[in-house]
């Protein structure tokens, strides 16, 4: 392998600084809690709640890369699969519960001519069912797919080629309209949540609400997760996974571990994300968005937990203003992004809060 | 009493013979140096030891009933095998604590490694760096602190590759000293080196690696004084 790629692959190894408190997580957890709270006392504009919201799922999903890719060197280029998961699950619940209500089959069942929803929608109205599907089908599939790699060793950019391959024949897959779960449409029109008409201003806050509180948790939790004895097993199998092997411990059991919980991880951010922008197609499962959580992930600093929030918020915060402002920019200035992060900041932006003198790879001996 | 008996092990890379029926024997107790030139396949013979290669043919018996061959690495770890690699492996991101306590190995119970990392801290004089990455410390130490992380098990096979590899005159003579105050009754010790006076301190016996095969086995001053080992090796 190139030592370029090597170097835009890796994790940042070397004498990291990994402090025992984490201010950063601690300040993102308080900053959401108290987001959560303004936007239950001040009722702000609905474009802005909706934006806060969809950031929020974001961000819980970089934040599952994070983990995987950060520290434990796993680098998916198919989290969008997960994603998908739980965006689809949601939506089915979104659509069922909208049947029990109001009688109306969705358009996509009458678009196929069908008399009622498919046999295996059956009991997704209940919403709790609909929760430990949406996780458990995302951690089932993580498991298999890791257990069939990290067993037969398939790992660093093979295993981030193979994780591509995976979310495109999903994506594949669910252009197919006969698979019941939309088709290149997608599923869209959920009428109702919890009872109550999906447009209305309180639903809009109450899911900004419930992403930024879920956000806060998944903070809270993986910094534990990554702070305890299991952490600094993730850190070492990532640096030397031979070594940590040799010394007695089963790296398969630990990486397909955290794999599935990052997986589940990026299931609930799914979950949270499609109720907000009211739809969910296949295009979720694009090769080129999967990659671009990496990016986000890359963008804000790898292998550090607040990094993958503040580079999740930061690029589609532009995004959502620049897309709009001017479309035809947004992929350049992406990119920018992308090489002035590589080239003068490989830690990603929190490089610049950390004010290192000079960048890495000017000191590296390489 | 677990020492080591290697039985006609062959290892084959292609059509790459790198091992040929070598046999070798270990007591409990002892500590056995394997010498050779490069390519001779010592690291190979760790590397069979150890679980990372899968042999052709021939077994390698830890104590009676374990065949380690047919082990993972995790397991042979777990049999109470422990490995110093030739490049020294500490985990970059983890203060040498951290690193010590990983090097425990899963079975040592939580509340009885403080103890065993103080012990061990001890041992390879690291004590006053103990809470500094083990990425910022010197190649010298880097190579003390493995040695300390494959010690806190308290192995009963322990493999060294090359432990003085790098180190300046003043280390090596360390080195030796603590490898010799290392030996037990109930441990046995393979060294593989090529600094022949550190070779000399530590080893009770030498076995001589060529292309594969045991070319020499006994005492060091004996391999200086046979034919075969001065034309392949010392003799350069």
């Amino acid at each position: 392998m190139s030592g370029a790629m090597q170097t835009v692959l890796a994790p940042p190894a070397g004498p990291a600084r990994r402090a025992v408190r984490d201010p950063l997580v601690a300040g993102l957890v308080g900053l959401c809690l108290a987001v959560a709270v303004g936007l239950l006392v001040a009722r702000p504009a609905p474009y802005l709640v909706n934006a806060l919201g969809q950031l929020a799922a974001f961000a819980i999903l970089a934040v599952s890369l994070d983990l995987v890719w950060g520290y434990l060197g796993i680098l998916s280029l198919g989290h969008g699969l997960f994603f998908a998961i739980g965006g689809y699950v949601c939506a089915m619940h979104l659509l069922s519960h909208g049947v029990a209500v109001t009688g109306v089959l969705p358009d996509f069942v009458q678009f196929m001519g069908w008399k009622s929803l498919p046999a295996y929608w059956a009991g997704l109205d209940h919403p709790a069912y609909a929760l430990v599907l949406a996780l458990a089908l995302a951690g089932l599939v993580a498991f298999l797919f890791g257990l069939a790699s990290f067993r037969s060793r398939v790992n660093g950019v093979y295993f981030s080629i193979i994780s591509q391959a995976l979310v495109y024949v999903a994506m594949l897959l669910m252009y197919r309209n006969d698979t019941g779960l939309g088709g290149n449409n997608g599923m869209t029109g959920f009428p109702l949540l919890f009872g109550w008409p999906m447009g209305s201003p309180g639903v809009a806050t109450g899911l900004a609400v419930a992403a930024l509180v879920a956000l806060a948790a998944v903070l809270a939790g993986t910094r534990l997760l990554v702070g305890s004895a299991v952490g600094r097993r993730m850190l070492a199998c990532r640096d030397d996974e031979t070594r940590l092997r040799t010394l007695g411990y089963s790296t398969t059991r630990l990486k397909l571990g955290i794999w599935c919980l990052s997986a589940m991880i990026a299931a609930l951010a799914g979950i949270l994300y499609v109720p907000q922008v009211g739809i969910i197609n296949p295009r979720v499962l694009a090769p080129d968005l999967s990659i671009e959580i990496a990016v986000w992930v890359a963008i804000g600093g790898l292998g550090r937990l607040g990094g993958a929030v503040i580079g999740a918020v930061l690029v589609n915060g532009l995004k959502f203003w620049l897309s709009a402002a001017m479309p035809e920019a947004w992929p350049f200035i992406l990119s920018g992004l992308v090489l002035v992060v590589v080239l003068a900041l490989p830690n990603g932006l929190l490089d610049l809060v950390a004010l290192r003198p000079r960048p890495t790879w000017l000191r590296s001996s390489r | 009493m677990t020492g080591l008996v290697i039985e006609a092990l062959t290892v084959a890379f292609g059509r790459f013979t790198a091992l040929d029926g070598v046999s070798l024997a270990v007591d409990p107790g002892e500590v056995r140096a394997v010498i050779g030139p490069n390519g001779a396949g010592k690291t190979t013979l760790l590397d069979v030891i150890s679980g990372i290669t899968k042999p052709v043919s021939g077994r390698v018996m830890l104590g009676d009933r374990i065949d380690l061959t047919t082990r993972s690495e995790a397991e042979i770890a777990r049999a109470g095998v422990r490995r110093k690699f030739q490049k020294p492996s500490v985990f970059p991101a983890l203060t040498v604590r951290e690193n010590l306590e990983i090097g425990c190995g899963p079975a040592v119970p939580a509340g009885a490694r403080p103890a065993r990392i103080a012990s061990v801290l001890g041992e390879i004089g690291l004590g006053p760096r103990a809470d500094i990455m083990a990425g910022r410390l010197s190649h010298g130490e880097k190579q003390w602190l493995e040695i300390g992380m494959v010690l806190a098990a308290e192995p009963a096979l322990l493999l060294l590759d090359e432990p003085v590899a790098g180190l300046s005159d003043a280390e090596t003579a360390q080195t030796a000293a603590l490898i010799r105050a290392l030996r037990r009754p109930d441990r046995a010790i393979l060294v593989i080196e090529h600094d022949m006076n550190f070779v000399e301190a530590v080893a009770d016996r030498v076995t001589v690696l060529h292309e594969g095969r045991t070319l020499y086995e006994g005492s060091l001053r004996g391999a200086r004084s046979d034919a075969r080992v001065i034309e392949v090796f010392l003799g350069r």
